[in-house]
């Protein structure tokens, strides 16, 4: 006998009609207006052509891409490296006090990124704090240029996304299986090699994770470099903010932004992989 | 030993201090008596008063409130049948529901932002209160249903197996079994919502327009004027509205419940 089962069907049709309609077809609109061409009066001419791609590889564009990627990068291994020592050392905390650890990583994760961002303008203003410290101190006789420089832009965004990175890195090192290290141990590795060889393997979908968080953000940030950066740095999510709104070019703005999508495929996929051999490896 | 003890103590004293001290900072001077320098020259609560009586404000900041609260609303009740459906079902295409809802959470805000401007200007809906509604709800839902089937996923099946043979309907068991020990992360999912939308400023960014601003938008156009006394109060108000509310999520959250 089948049952009628209303509630099923509401709960499902309603779930998958909201994404359908706001997360499916809005991305692949962005897919399919990447290879149109722009239009006189309307904001795309329903002709095929590849010409934004093309333009991504122009020197004057790939140069803000190329920046941009680096600067991501170097945000998300200065945040690994921030960050996975301070992630094991919290899963090393004792149950108790873990607790309230880790809220303290939770807190500045919802904290709106705008309002950090804004932080670190008073910080490293021409009169911020820093100066007004070294000032003090008399280490400098001169306020530092802090503000609208790269350093700052890199500064700031580790800032805003080292809880990004620390939270997955958490999650995986929480997890990893004691017994392994001490069969390692047993069988008489090193601790540099206990490291590479147990450690780093299991929690690679971590660290994937971790910088998925941390890469794809970093790209995109533009009120960062707008902020800290000055007009001086250019992200890949500036770019796309001005093909949007004052170029008025969104075809190439959508080209953009599908490479975007397109590296968030590619990560997503290296979790995967990863996440497939950190479990073949596990003990029952 | 101790003094590795002592290093490694030392290093998360460190991190914390990054963490927390630029926020710190803000919130301190947003309660200086001084309105270009950086010197301390007392307490007062005139940055605070200033924004009290700035009626653009107010209208902002209920239009934001007004958005949070409807958003994470119907986020909620989407997002909760659909996590009460990805434990319980099966159904056409769950594996790809389950995956998109991840894909989702992980999009780049950015991408979202002009993915849904296009849709938006596609189907000719002004950009305004309504768009930004439905956007809110959109970047919100993975969230509530992240929560609820992490609480979900502990429950014991036979609980709802008995509310079966006792002849409960499908959604007479979800009313009368599921929700009440789902309440919590439930609660907790609409919380967390309200804090993503209040605080969002990259998908808003594309999907309003002037005739309907919100309170990241204009904190964002008045920061990129300079640093004053006022934004910090008002940064500082913001930061009190997300601490409370991932505080109480968070205790909703660890309760496990009987």
């Amino acid at each position: 006998m089948k049952t009628r089962e209303p509630f099923k069907w509401v709960a499902v049709g309603t779930i998958w009609t909201w994404l359908a309609l706001f997360a499916l077809l809005p991305n692949a609109m962005v897919l399919v207006a990447s290879v149109l061409e722009r239009g006189q009066d309307q904001f795309f001419a329903f002709a095929f052509t590849l010409a934004s791609y093309r333009r991504l590889l122009d020197p004057l564009y790939l140069s803000v891409l190329l920046d941009s990627l680096y600067l991501a990068a170097l945000t998300t291994v200065l945040c690994l490296l921030i960050g996975y020592p301070f992630a094991y050392l919290l899963a090393q905390a004792p149950a108790r006090r873990r607790a309230l650890l880790l809220l303290l990583v939770i807190i500045p994760f919802w904290t709106s990124s705008l309002v950090r961002t804004y932080a670190m303008v008073i910080l490293l203003k021409t009169n911020g704090l820093i100066n007004q410290m070294l000032l003090g101190l008399g280490w400098i006789s001169e306020p530092l240029e802090l503000l609208y420089t790269t350093p700052a832009v890199i500064a700031g965004m580790c800032y805003a996304l080292l809880p990004f990175m620390i939270l997955p890195l958490y999650a995986a090192l929480e997890k990893l299986d004691r017994r392994l290290i001490e069969a390692a141990h047993d069988l008489g590795a090193g601790r540099v090699t206990i490291f590479r060889r147990v450690i780093i393997p299991l929690t690679l979908p971590g660290i994937i994770a971790g910088a998925m968080l941390t890469f794809l953000p970093a790209l995109g940030m533009f009120y960062v470099a707008d902020l800290l950066g000055g007009a001086k740095t250019m992200l890949v999510g500036n770019l796309i903010r001005d093909q949007f709104l004052a170029a008025r070019d969104w075809p190439f703005g959508s080209a953009a932004s599908a490479m975007l999508t397109g590296l968030m495929a590619l990560l997503m996929w290296a979790y995967y992989q990863s996440s497939r051999r950190a479990n073949r490896g596990a003990l029952p | 030993m101790s003094v590795k003890r002592a290093a490694r103590i030392a290093y998360l004293l460190l991190i914390y201090g990054f963490l927390y001290l630029p926020i710190l900072v803000l919130v301190v001077y947003s309660f200086n008596d001084s309105k270009y320098s950086l010197e301390w020259r007392g307490l007062t609560w005139d940055w605070y008063q200033a924004l009290l009586d700035d009626p653009d404000l107010w209208q902002v900041a209920l239009n934001s409130a007004l958005i949070a609260t409807l958003s994470a609303t119907v986020a909620t009740v989407i997002g909760t049948m659909a996590a009460v459906a990805l434990y319980r079902y099966r159904f056409f295409g769950k594996t790809l529901l389950n995956g998109l809802v991840f894909v989702l959470m992980l999009t780049p805000d950015i991408v979202m932002g002009i993915a849904l401007l296009i849709l938006f200007t596609s189907l000719s809906l002004p950009l305004g209160f309504w768009t930004l509604l439905l956007a809110h709800i959109t970047f919100s839902i993975p969230f509530v249903v992240v929560s609820v089937l992490s609480r979900i996923s502990g429950f014991d099946r036979y609980l709802i197996e008995a509310a079966k043979d006792l002849g409960a309907s499908e959604f007479q068991t979800f009313r009368r079994v599921l929700l009440p020990m789902l309440a919590p992360a439930v609660l907790a999912g609409w919380l967390l919502s309200f804090t993503l939308s209040m605080d969002d400023v990259m998908v808003s960014f594309f999907v309003t327009g002037p005739s309907f601003e919100i309170l990241p938008l204009k904190i964002y156009s008045m920061v990129r004027l300079g640093v004053t006394p006022e934004i910090n109060a008002l940064c500082t108000l913001m930061l009190g509205v997300t601490l409370s509310m991932v505080l109480v999520a968070q205790a909703l959250l660890r309760d496990r419940g009987t």
